[in-house]
């Protein structure tokens, strides 16, 4: 299943460029990007994992940029 | 300008502000070393001092050698080496740079955002007791009535029960001229409601409408990412751990040597500063997603960055003809008239047509209703047979009218008399192959033939010219006879056809033409999206027509032209090549730029001004270009 996060306040290319492959080297990450101008992340990952991935995602988000506001659309 | 913009711009005037007030307090004052360090500091606290939270916060979660570390660590250099004023306007510069290059990426946003605006914000329901109230679209059930007013966008797709009106499709078509609506026809999501009230019964939910279609397809479309992006991730990949150890040979390397460490180790930072790879990283997406944008403006939807990049390599095009160069629509194109006037001979043809539903008839009758207007005669009751495979048979004035193929007249005036009549009127007539051919006989004797054509669509010829001038090899299919594929390609110029074609030669056709091309370049198939899913995922990049109310084509199809005109084709390799144009000049001037700044810094001619010109002013820059591709036509 695919699941949209939207990243308020993303400003720096580069750091959505980390996002993004930090996200896509966890486990049950089938494929994830982050669009740095729409402030859109989506992951898609199996349905049953996604709750686990999501929290991960976002300590991962934390991490790199911690400005942004991660809302679960 | 947001909030956090506006906050950011009034710190950098207060401490250019106290900036000026520092230096002429250092040239025009007698204060003491120590004062000027402090009123030094206070500035470069009020100008830099999130940066250097950030860089602390960074660096307490392990991550070193970000922009905002590498500002820090050359400004606190260079207050330890008592150059106060450098130390601050560096940081001043920098701040200055990221403000203008956060401002070239809000814009860019809000200029997608524009473009995005085709998104309904409510819909017009009834509620219990009947009063129209608005209500969120995601809310609203399959069969629902809706209402919308005359300047609302229709908010779902559906079917208009009551009212008529036109609409602004603009948005999503690109087309200018208003579409008529009455009651009855099929509405989409998106489209702008321009004159009259209508009632429409919605038949999607808003998830599966045309509007969040499209909305999605084209936010998602920067997923896919061109071979370009992945050259700058491939390239920042290298280049980064390259340049730091670059910058650390800088420092260590010529100070054992020499022992003058301060100087080197000032220019290794410089080195570093240059180095940040932003500039490519935000301006290379940014330009596909501008192109991308201005081709969903012009009515063109790409579903990807890798197919925009493809398209500017496309070599071979491969085109359908029903639906794609020609309309699928049928008309009436000569008559032929032996034994009558060609005027009862259609009059005629259309009567015995006139209760059939099949193309080819309606195209007799409305032939005939441009020509007399006056369609009474139409509703007579008199029989008609219709005899499956070959035509039909009718009742008029007493006398028998037998409308059809060949085979009707060979049964209806016997065989050899048929024969005979071909010999003396069609031999070498070569409308025959043309197109669908309707003979006319009257009371057994033979009256002539209607011809029946598809028409070329009005941009035909303009899309076949654009396409030869652009150079590339033009080949056309078609499941039609010889004749008309002749026929289209004589009046279009296409010199490369093939003819009756089972929908797997199609695709057989392409596999030949993809092994004909050149390693790199691109072959292109247009279909209208209807039967020829194979083919469209077969070729490098599938291009389906009339995108506009059919799921099925902007499904199959990599690129989906709204509209019905071929021409567009043209138009979305020209926002192609042109977006490709502006990452390749981002490419080479960003990375000429530094590479050219690296070597002056190694040489000591740059100073710390430079370096954070090549960071921050090099990415401004390249934002600035990069937004010309949302400008594309």
């Amino acid at each position: 299943m695919k699941k949209t996060v939207i990243l308020e306040d993303l400003d720096c290319a580069h750091c959505a460029g980390k996002i993004e492959e930090a996200v896509n080297e966890l486990k049950d990450v089938e494929k994830c990007s982050v669009n740095f101008l729409t402030q859109k992340m989506i992951i898609d990952a199996d349905e049953a994992a996604m709750d686990g991935v999501l929290k991960e995602a976002k300590k991962i988000v934390k991490k790199i940029e911690p400005d942004v506001t991660f809302t679960v659309k | 300008m947001t909030k956090k913009l506006k906050k950011r711009l009034y710190r950098i005037i207060a401490g250019a502000v106290c900036y000026a007030a520092c230096m002429a307090m250092e040239k025009l004052a007698p204060v003491s070393n120590n004062v000027l360090l402090i009123a030094f500091l206070v500035t470069y606290f009020i100008i830099g001092g999130d940066v250097l939270k950030g860089a602390a916060q960074n660096i307490i979660k392990g991550q070193i050698f970000d922009e905002k570390f590498l500002m820090v660590i050359a400004t606190i250099g260079a207050f330890l080496s008592s150059q106060y004023p450098e130390a601050v306007a560096v940081m001043l510069f920098y701040q200055i740079g990221e403000w203008f290059q956060s401002y070239a990426v809000n814009k860019s946003r809000r200029s997608i955002k524009d473009l995005m605006d085709i998104r309904p914000d409510y819909a017009n329901v009834y509620n219990e007791a009947g009063e129209l109230v608005s209500v969120d679209p995601d809310e609203v059930s399959i069969g629902t009535t809706i209402v919308v007013k005359p300047g609302e966008k229709i908010p779902l797709d559906g079917e208009v029960i009551k009212g008529e009106t036109s609409l602004d499709t603009m948005a999503l078509t690109g087309e200018s001229l208003p579409r008529e609506i009455r009651t009855g026809d099929e509405v989409i999501s998106g489209c702008i409601n321009l004159s009259g009230v209508i009632e429409v019964k919605t038949n999607k939910e808003f998830g599966e409408s045309t509007v969040a279609k499209i909305l999605n397809l084209v936010e998602n479309a920067t997923a896919k990412k061109a071979e370009a992006e992945n050259f700058i991730s491939k390239f920042a990949k290298y280049y980064t751990p390259i340049v730091v150890f670059l910058a650390v040979a800088l420092a260590i390397i010529p100070s054992v040597i020499t022992g003058a460490w301060g100087k080197w180790v000032y220019r290794a930072l410089c080195f570093l500063v240059i180095s940040c790879p932003c500039a490519l990283v935000i301006s290379i997406p940014l330009s596909f997603f501008g192109g991308i944008g201005a081709a969903s403006k012009a009515g063109i939807l790409v579903k990807g960055s890798n197919y925009l990049e493809a398209l500017a390599n496309a070599e071979t095009i491969v085109m359908d003809k029903t639906g794609t160069l020609t309309k699928g629509q049928f008309a009436v194109t000569k008559i032929m008239a032996v034994n009558e006037s060609e005027q009862r001979v259609l009059a005629y043809g259309a009567f015995a047509e006139r209760l059939s539903t099949h193309p080819i008839s309606k195209s007799i009758m409305a032939a005939y209703q441009q020509k007399n207007g006056d369609m009474t005669i139409m509703s007579s009751n008199e029989a008609v047979e219709e005899k499956a495979g070959f035509g039909v048979v009718a009742q008029k004035d007493g006398g028998k009218i037998a409308v059809g193929n060949e085979k009707l007249m060979a049964h209806v005036l016997g065989a050899d008399a048929w024969a005979a009549c071909k010999e003396k009127y069609l031999a070498g007539e070569k409308a025959l192959s043309e197109g669908t051919i309707c003979h006319i006989a009257y009371n057994d004797v033979y009256w002539g033939f209607l011809l029946i054509e598809d028409q070329l669509k009005e941009d035909a010829a303009e899309c076949v010219t654009g396409l030869k001038k652009a150079g590339m090899r033009l080949v056309m299919l078609t499941g039609d006879q010889k004749g008309v594929a002749d026929k289209v390609a004589g009046q279009l110029g296409i010199t490369e056809y093939y003819a009756e074609l089972l929908p797997g030669d199609k695709v057989d056709h392409v596999e030949k033409l993809l092994a004909e091309k050149s390693e790199k370049g691109k072959l292109i198939f247009v279909g209208d999206g209807i039967n020829d899913a194979p083919v469209l995922a077969r070729a490098d990049i599938g291009i389906a027509m009339g995108g506009l109310g059919s799921d099925a084509a902007i499904e199959a199809a990599d690129i989906v032209i709204m509209t019905d005109e071929p021409a567009k084709i043209t138009t979305a390799m020209h926002i192609s090549k042109k977006t490709l144009e502006i990452v390749k000049q981002n490419i080479i001037f960003a990375i000429g730029v530094k590479i050219l700044v690296l070597i002056l810094a190694a040489l000591g001619v740059a100073s710390m001004w430079w370096a954070v010109f090549a960071d921050v002013g090099v990415a401004f820059i390249a934002i600035l270009n990069a937004m010309r591709a949302l400008k594309l036509k």
